[in-house]
């Protein structure tokens, strides 16, 4: 196994361990906080990319594309905590999987009608389109470097939101105990409001960095959720810390399977048996990992910390 | 009241208005996830061929039934049961997704009726399957691939790195361009397929890149074609790792990949045993009232759709309508004695066309949109790899 390769398969690994914690980091916000189980996470992310898709061919730019569509996906994600969130709050969980499901056909169906069944490929600006030569021989497609760095500036901007401001304060404080919190008087509605807006935008912006690649598509929401919830699990549900390292350990660990393990299964067995059964397992590995992890630590790694 | 009410709901699951006709085809495709592209497409076909025929076979009433398989084997088979036993049809057809087919097979075969596929050609189904009434409007899978392993012989191509989703067609597809190819697969990667299929395929780029092979294989039909045309695009291996690909660049992805201006893909080669240039009076009148009434070039899965309603048509006049005589159907079915958008072909042994297959080239049209036209033949009259394992004389 040649360095190169493992270096370019880690920073693979990385790309997809960014995008899982824009997702989960808004699951992990609303789950903890709301203790409210938004299914529908995975349809904002969707939501952003065919609102990103649509701009890009309006303003002729992706970037720009990005920034006028992160407010519109906020004010979605608003619209669905006041309309569909906001009543379910004080009903149990199957009630918020019920109501959220719904939403998520709802809007699937609501983008079938307007952006049609073929989905939408966004072209990219030259600038992004090419690859850069970061070490020698070392060569990367820029996009998805681009997507590292605003991933990353995403996840430092959410850690100077949630440690360093007030807003903060009071997400920290809901996830610890949150009768405390309204008790104290602080307007616990707009707080809702304001987690559920963020919690969108980060999943929609997920979703509009994906687009490039994968192009926005019906459903492409409802496979990302999964693993997405398979994160927050592992790094302790209302953990912002935990979403982080989960996702960049499950993103590596999942690309890192797609790439090494029939190589590795070669060694000990025929390559027919090992290209058959390297791809059954490196889909599955991040469930057993999730499985490991819960037998031993059934609170997740990095659990929040309850008073 | 309540009477009516039931049978409004049943109406909504399968898209029908039933007048009794004298005929009826339920028509299985994709008609949710993002597949639907390739279902929408057929449906279209599949209504146009109604519409020039009438919406008659001879003097009889066709009616068509359409059922969504959701891009699941288990949905594919509860709305084939349905459609079998509620809808009572008299003809089965339809199926993209081999795994779906096979998944469904049995639902219409143990109740004796006819199967026809305007897509999926599991190598099971042609072979240890394969059955009496079951008709392919399409093709084998293994035989594309074939062809194109052909082309990649002809091209001098040394070494290949082999991509495609692990699901029946698939390992199909790769089987096939094995028989063909002489040169050396240096790599192979079966990637995660279905609804929820992987669209990523950043890892499987690298290795292949790494793997220093003189082209990569790709089998990535319906949406997965557009994303990883561009993941290609952007990791800049045109040059140094040509592509090769059926069924993945088709009248599907094009559009899209036009919109976006992935030009790179103008001058890639594919095969098809189908093409909208293909010379021939029916290809000519259905390509041009397709895009007349679509806007679109239709894509191969339309032409096979639009084959499928005009054989069963073509068979339902010969036996007048009489669908009780299997024996006079499954007879004007294996005569394939009507006007095919490929051209004439004829039926093996185990019910798989035998037909020629082209090598196309992705080119820009008068109008300015990318199609495809053909530049050679590359096998003619090309018989599946499995009919010596199907009992069928």
């Amino acid at each position: 196994m040649d360095t190169t390769l493992l270096v370019i398969q880690l920073l693979n690994g990385l790309q997809l361990g960014i995008l899982l914690f824009l997702v989960a980091s808004g699951l992990t916000l609303v789950f903890g906080i709301l203790d409210f189980v938004n299914l529908a996470h995975g349809a904002v992310y969707m939501l952003g990319a065919f609102i990103c898709a649509s701009l890009t061919f309006v303003t002729g730019s992706f970037v720009w594309a990005v920034f006028f569509a992160l407010p519109l996906v906020a004010i979605a994600g608003y619209l669905l905590e006041r309309f569909i969130a906001q009543p379910l709050y004080e009903r149990d969980h199957l009630d918020h999987v019920l109501g959220t499901f719904g939403a998520i056909l709802v809007i699937d169906t609501l983008a079938h009608l307007v952006w049609g069944p073929a989905g939408i490929a966004i072209p990219l600006p030259a600038y992004l389109d090419g690859q850069i030569e970061i070490l020698t021989e070392i060569v990367v497609p820029t996009y998805r470097l681009t997507i590292i760095a605003a991933g990353l500036s995403a996840a430092a901007g959410l850690y100077w939101l949630v440690n360093f401001t007030r807003l903060g304060m009071l997400i920290r404080a809901g996830a610890s105990n949150r009768t405390m919190v309204s008790a104290l008087g602080v307007d616990i509605k707009t707080l809702f409001s304001l987690v559920f807006a963020l919690g969108a935008v980060l999943a929609g912006l997920a979703g509009m960095l994906i687009a490039p690649i994968t192009e926005a598509s019906l459903g492409m929401g409802n496979n990302i959720i999964i693993t997405a919830f398979v994160v927050i699990i592992v790094g302790g549900i209302g953990s912002m810390k935990g979403a982080f390292y989960a996702a960049l350990f499950i993103g590596l660990i999942d690309t890192l399977g797609r790439a090494f393990l029939d190589d590795i299964f070669k060694l000990f067995m025929s390559s027919a048996a090992a290209e058959n059964s390297a791809p059954a397992l490196s889909s599955m590995l991040i469930y057993i990992l999730m499985a490991l992890i819960l037998s031993m630590r059934p609170q997740g790694l990095f659990p929040p910390k309850l008073r | 009241m309540k009477k009516l009410l039931v049978s409004l709901l049943g109406g909504t699951l399968l898209a029908t208005s039933s007048i009794a006709a004298d005929v009826k085809i339920g028509f299985v495709t994709t008609l949710t996830t993002p597949a639907a592209v390739i279902g929408k497409d057929m449906e279209n076909a599949v209504n146009l061929a109604i519409e020039h025929l009438g919406g008659k076979a001879g003097a009889h009433d066709l009616e068509v039934v359409f059922g969504d398989d959701g891009f699941a084997p288990d949905t594919g088979k509860q709305v084939t049961d349905r459609l079998v036993k509620q809808e009572n049809v008299d003809i089965v057809a339809g199926y993209i997704w081999s795994h779906v087919l096979l998944a469904s097979r049995k639902s219409v075969l143990d109740a004796g009726k006819i199967l026809i596929s305007s897509n999926a050609g599991p190598s099971q189904m042609a072979g240890k399957l394969c059955n009496e009434n079951f008709f392919s409007a399409s093709w084998q899978n293994d035989q594309t691939p074939m062809a194109m392993g052909e082309v990649l012989n002809k091209a001098g191509v040394k070494s290949l790195y082999i991509m495609a989703p692990n699901y029946a067609a698939g390992k199909d597809m790769v089987a096939g361009l094995e028989r063909t190819f002489t040169g050396k697969v240096v790599g192979k990667d079966l990637t995660k397929w279905g609804a929820d299929a992987q669209l990523d395929f950043s890892a499987e780029l690298a290795k292949a890149k790494a793997s220093g092979a003189d082209g990569i294989f790709v089998f990535y039909p319906g949406a997965a074609a557009g994303a990883f045309t561009k993941q290609y695009h952007q990791a800049g291996l045109k040059d140094s790792l040509p592509l090769y690909s059926v069924f993945s660049i088709d009248g599907i992805s094009l559009p899209k990949l036009q919109a976006a201006n992935f030009s790179g893909i103008v001058g890639s080669k594919v095969t098809q045993q189908w093409d909208p240039s293909l010379d021939n009076a029916a290809n000519k009148k259905f390509v041009s009232d397709f895009k007349a009434k679509f806007g679109k070039y239709p894509s191969f899965y339309a032409a096979q759709s639009y084959d499928t309603i005009n054989m069963i048509a073509a068979a339902v006049e010969k036996v007048d309508a009489d669908m009780s005589n299997m024996d006079g159907l499954r007879a004007a079915l294996k005569s394939a004695d009507y006007a095919s958008v490929r051209g004439s072909y004829s039926y093996g042994a185990n019910n798989f066309p035998v037909q020629n297959f082209y090598l196309r080239e992705v080119v820009v049209d008068d109008n300015g949109d990318w199609t495809t036209q053909v530049v050679d033949t590359v096998l003619t009259n090309h018989v599946d790899p499995h009919v010596g394992d199907c009992k069928l004389k």
